[in-house]
């Protein structure tokens, strides 16, 4: 190598911050069926996933670079029997550890087990504050269970975050859902808008609340905070389909996230796989440095030198960074336009047609929440939906219309 | 109960079982760790914070930094400090 790349280098990693994120989806393995999970439609095509030992190379690489916070995740993270191993390697590095679990298989001797090896934190998710909505959106009976598992994460003392996922089908119980997670006595309350990638996507028409729902939704968690305090500390994931300018996604490609999928591929967010032309590299190629660094996928929207009009000269491209990638090209069909979502996109009017069409197809049912059967994420509908891949491709523009 | 001084930061302030305090040489700071986030310390906040083990009271964490960085009137910035770090749930 000659001196002046070798200081081209130095300068590279300089500009490049390290990620902060460790998020292994280590298996997608899952024993729910949530209709808003967003893990690729086609999981079930690829079972592939890393060993203990492949896992544990991975997080020391990060931990190198340094990343700091490590989440295990999936599908559900419980059904990898090496967890507890998983954890305690991570604890050592001096990550701090998150487990984000839907609670299914989370013993009492796993709970203990966790605690000796050193998880730090505990993401219980629950999909209502009613049984039968749990139970009818994850198309499984876990609502006792998961209230079991949240008394002994209580128990064990576990910072605990409860998590749930909003929708057209909960959005009206949040005072309830606020009053379970003060029962409960956890730490903080993920109220989750559903983010429209993968089955969520699928199911958007179905999912999709009306505005009405969310400025209701949004007065009773202000009047909670207000009454409450930080006994329990609520986050309000905003449905950015009704907003006027993006989230900044990841904050930012390529900037703190890195995602690693159950089959070893490298991901700047959860949903990039959904980008076509993109090479994600795998930790069984390359090693994390060389992913974060220099990789084309994870230097494809770093920075703003790719953004288009209106991003490219709006002042606040240093804020939300564009929105989301995985959303442009869902919604305007191209990955590099600016995130729908912001009113200054010429494509805004797109998402306006979404929800006015949700609005009608609502209304004209009824208020029927079964107008179109809702698609479970089961490993059946996977495969299906995986062969029909050119016909979904066209079914992300005109709306979720495959049956 | 536990004896609270004025703007209601407990007589002898704990860092919250929330929130992690470690060095961290990529980020060349001290910084809090909480589930799924990270907040970067100063240098002060952090030498604070340290001293937040739920014996000390604040004019003693003002004494021993004091002491252990040769400096005076640091008792102002510390009550300042805390009043913060209990705003935002790091201290109880």
């Amino acid at each position: 190598m000659t001196g002046t790349a070798e200081v081209a280098t130095v300068a590279t990693v300089a500009t490049i911050s390290p990620p902060l994120w460790l998020l292994a989806e280590l298996t997608y393995r899952c024993p729910l069926h949530c209709v808003f999970c967003y893990n690729p439609l086609n999981y079930a095509e690829n079972r592939a996933e890393l060993t203990t030992a492949q896992w544990i190379d991975v997080m020391q690489q990060a931990r190198q670079l340094g990343a700091v916070q490590l989440g295990f995740s999936g599908g559900e993270p419980l059904l990898r029997d090496d967890l507890e191993e998983l954890i305690a390697e991570g604890h050592r590095l001096g990550f701090y550890t998150n487990l984000i679990t839907s609670g299914v298989g989370l013993t009492e001797a796993r709970i203990a087990r966790m605690k000796t090896a050193g998880l730090d934190h505990i993401q219980l998710s629950f999909q209502d504050s009613t049984k039968e909505m749990n139970d009818f959106l994850s198309s499984t009976k876990t609502f006792d269970l998961k209230s079991r598992v949240a008394k002994l994460i209580r128990q064990y003392d576990y910072p605990t975050v409860l998590n749930v996922v909003l929708h057209r089908h909960n959005l009206d119980h949040v005072e309830r859902i606020i009053d379970m997670a003060l029962e409960m006595e956890v730490d903080y309350l993920e109220l989750a808008n559903t983010q429209y990638y993968g089955w969520g996507l699928l199911n958007r028409a179905q999912l999709l609340p009306t505005r009405d729902q969310v400025v209701r939704a949004e007065a009773v968690v202000n009047a909670y905070r207000e009454r409450i305090g930080n006994k329990v500390r609520i986050l309000f994931v905003v449905p950015d389909y009704f907003e006027e300018r993006p989230k900044a996604c990841m904050n930012g490609w390529g900037a703190v996230f890195l995602g690693i999928a159950a089959d070893g591929t490298a991901l700047p967010c959860h949903a990039a796989k959904s980008l076509p032309g993109i090479d994600f590299p795998n930790v069984l190629q390359h090693s994390v440095r060389d992913i974060w660094v220099d990789s084309d996928a994870f230097n494809r929207f770093r920075g703003d030198a790719w953004m288009k009009e209106p991003c490219k000269t709006c002042p606040e491209k240093t804020k939300d960074f564009g929105g989301c990638r995985c959303q442009a090209l869902a919604l305007t069909g191209d990955a590099a336009n600016a995130d729908p979502v912001c009113s200054k996109s010429p494509h805004h009017g797109q998402v306006q047609t979404i929800l006015l069409q949700s609005e009608a197809a609502r209304s004209a049912s009824g208020q029927a929440a079964g107008f179109q059967p809702m698609v479970f994420r089961t490993d059946a509908n996977s495969l299906r939906l995986g062969a029909k891949d050119a016909a979904l491709e066209k079914a992300r523009f005109a709306g979720p219309t495959l049956s | 109960m536990t004896q609270q001084a004025a703007g209601g930061v407990p007589h002898r302030p704990k860092l919250s079982r929330l929130f992690k305090l470690q060095w961290e040489p990529a980020q060349d700071s001290y910084v809090l760790l909480y589930p799924e986030g990270m907040v970067k310390l100063n240098q002060s906040a952090a030498e604070i914070l340290k001293r937040c083990d739920g014996e000390r009271d604040s004019t003693a964490i003002a004494n021993d930094l004091e002491a252990s960085f040769s400096l005076t009137g640091v008792q102002g910035d510390v009550d300042n400090f805390l009043t913060v770090a209990n705003e935002r749930g790091w201290v109880g």
